[in-house]
């Protein structure tokens, strides 16, 4: 294990740095005017380091998985599974994103280094296998993800969105530190697999805090029941762009992270965890149906509804089996398309002054004026919905069967009950697009980066995306491999 | 003598005033910052004396890459304070509420 194979392993982590701070140096040098030379930058680097995690993906697949570091760090397949969805998200998001602030004049260079230093910490808290290195992850996504969501410095609401982020995912950082040195503690070592060893001898209630301790605070970053609340806030007062980055890229490192604990260091104590994912699992299902029903705000309901489908990835997490965990990542594949391709809908959505349109008012009567939009809309919502043809059935079907092989056969009714309550708020949405009149003008045209992003997340999440089923499936299988050792 | 537990118990009373001087706060977000230092700083009274207790170095490691990163989270939380007040006026915990569904 020498430094070169370390380097070569962590080699997307250190590209993105390094270009990182290139390119901080030349929005420094450049200001304002280099804002679209760094994003076109920032976004030829994180193909690039798709790429490169497709390939540690094929090698893990044909060979084991690279340990880097003194297994700090693990490129294997499920990490690198989990790293390509989060820079695809990523990439997704600088697409639309210039657009939105150029109309405020407020894009800035920084906006796409912070995205990039992002995409490094959320890289290594899928990859980390030592309670240090999910720290540093961690927090390394958390702190450029306060700068974002504040990003609109003039703007009262975002900088609001922002301190609440910062209060609320600063509270959860520290409950995980209070866990991290209590599993500490109690076992002796900061290493996964040191820590299944010493669980493995002795589970003590002291360590039970510290597994309750972690679980709670990445309930928290994965917006779970019943430590959601900031969620909506967040996602209504944050810029439309970041609010889509918040919906897709941090909510699958968050998620993989979890999936990494839960089925690496505490692989033994699963009884111990699963009850609380069970119950966050259906509180998420209830809340998230529940709460969106009253809302008038677009970003407000697609918080929601992110919480909804937190909800029934967690259900797959629940059955605590390689299905369970394939199905988690098939859920989450496909949970990454549809959302990203609801937000760049939203975005789409502008008044002919170019002010962006986000409340239900604003919608009314779309299929009228801009009919190609309201059927992407259509078939968006129908699919969060679960309903059949479109692909995000396909999701909620993996991780329900994951679940009743697991037999957890109320968990998986109870969750397909609420599904339907969840089915009310999408289907008034394309109610009030379809069948209402129209009561504002909304601009006509948007430019083709946005159709690209749109035309594919709605080509994926389309029965098209059947044909994705085998390749997906088997994917999500090897990732799952990556935890065999441990089941 | 001072065994281990003792550390253990002054870090809880730590960690649970800081995570009350969050939630019963009424006054204003500096009270906040300060709150979630604490809650760091009994997080580093844990390992540290974890790490003297197993005679085991990994966690004062840890304890300093806490301290740097609380160092970093501070200054960030500062600069979104500095915005907000800029654009409100006020940095009372009541009036955080141009956000409510």
């Amino acid at each position: 294990m020498n430094l070169a194979s370390s380097l070569y392993f962590t080699g997307a982590e250190v590209g993105l740095s390094i270009v990182g701070l290139v390119l901080l140096l030349v929005s420094a040098w450049g200001g304002p005017r280099s804002a679209r030379l760094v994003t076109i930058l920032a976004v030829s680097a994180l193909v690039g380091a798709t790429l490169f995690s497709g390939h540690l993906f094929d090698l893990a697949v044909r060979e084991t998985a690279g340990r880097a570091f003194g297994d700090l760090y693990r490129a294997d397949t499920f990490g690198s599974f989990a790293k390509i969805l989060i820079y695809l998200a990523t990439i997704a998001v600088l697409m639309v994103t210039p657009r939105f602030f150029d109309q405020r004049g407020a894009y800035r260079p920084e906006y796409p280094v912070l995205m990039l230093f992002n995409a490094v910490g959320m890289g290594m808290m899928v990859s980390a296998t030592d309670l240090m290195t999910l720290y540093i992850g961690l927090e390394m996504s958390s702190l450029a993800s306060y700068v974002l969501a504040s990003f609109l410095r003039n703007d009262t609401r975002s900088a609001e969105a922002g301190l609440k982020y910062f209060v609320l995912g600063a509270l959860a950082s520290g409950i995980i530190l209070y866990g991290v040195s209590l599993v500490y503690g109690f076992t002796g070592s900061t290493n996964y697999e040191g820590i299944r060893a010493a669980f493995a001898i002795e589970f003590s209630t002291g360590a039970l805090f510290g597994v309750v301790f972690v679980l709670a605070g990445l309930a928290f970053k994965v917006s779970a029941v019943p430590f959601h609340m900031w969620t909506p806030d967040v996602y209504e007062g944050a810029p439309t762009p970041v609010t889509a980055f918040f919906a897709t890229a941090p909510k699958v490192a968050a998620m993989a992270m979890l999936v990494r604990m839960a089925m690496e260091p505490f692989a033994g104590e699963v009884d111990a965890w699963r009850q609380i994912v069970i119950f966050a699992a259906l509180a998420s299902i209830v809340v998230g149906a529940l709460g969106a029903i009253g809302q008038q705000n677009l970003k407000r309901l697609l918080a929601y509804s992110s919480i909804n489908n937190v909800g029934f990835i967690l259900i797959g997490l629940a059955a605590a089996t390689p299905a369970g965990v394939a199905g988690v990542m098939t859920y989450l594949a496909i949970y990454v398309a549809m959302t990203v391709g609801s937000f760049t809908a939203l975005l789409m959505l502008r008044d002919p002054m170019g002010q962006n349109l986000e409340t239900f008012d604003d919608i009314a009567g779309l299929s009228t004026n801009r009919p190609a939009l309201a059927w992407c809309l259509l078939a968006l919502m129908f699919s969060l919905a679960g309903i059949p043809p479109l692909f995000g059935f396909w999701g909620k079907f993996v991780v329900f069967q994951a679940a009743v092989q697991a037999d957890l056969v109320a968990l998986a009714a109870i969750g397909i009950a609420a599904s339907v309550i969840g089915a009310f708020y999408y289907i008034k949405f394309v109610k009030v697009m379809f069948f209402d009149d129209a009561t504002r003008e909304v601009e006509t045209e948007s430019p083709i980066g946005h159709w690209i992003v749109l035309g594919l997340s709605v080509a994926i999440i389309s029965p098209l995306g059947y044909f994705l089923t085998i390749p997906l499936g088997e994917w999500s299988a090897a990732a799952a491999a990556s935890f065999a050792a441990a089941m | 003598m001072i065994g281990i537990e003792h550390y253990i118990v002054v870090s809880a009373i730590l960690f649970v005033l800081g995570v009350l001087g969050i939630f019963l706060n009424r006054k204003n977000i500096i009270v906040i910052l300060m709150a979630i230092e604490l809650i760091l700083l009994a997080v580093n009274i844990n390992l540290v004396a974890f790490s003297a207790f197993l005679g085991d170095l990994v966690g004062q490691v840890f304890a300093m890459f806490v301290l740097t990163v609380a160092a970093g989270e501070a200054a960030i939380g500062l600069a979104i304070l500095v915005i907000y007040f800029r654009g409100r006026g006020t940095i009372a915990v009541d009036d955080v509420d141009r956000l409510k569904g």
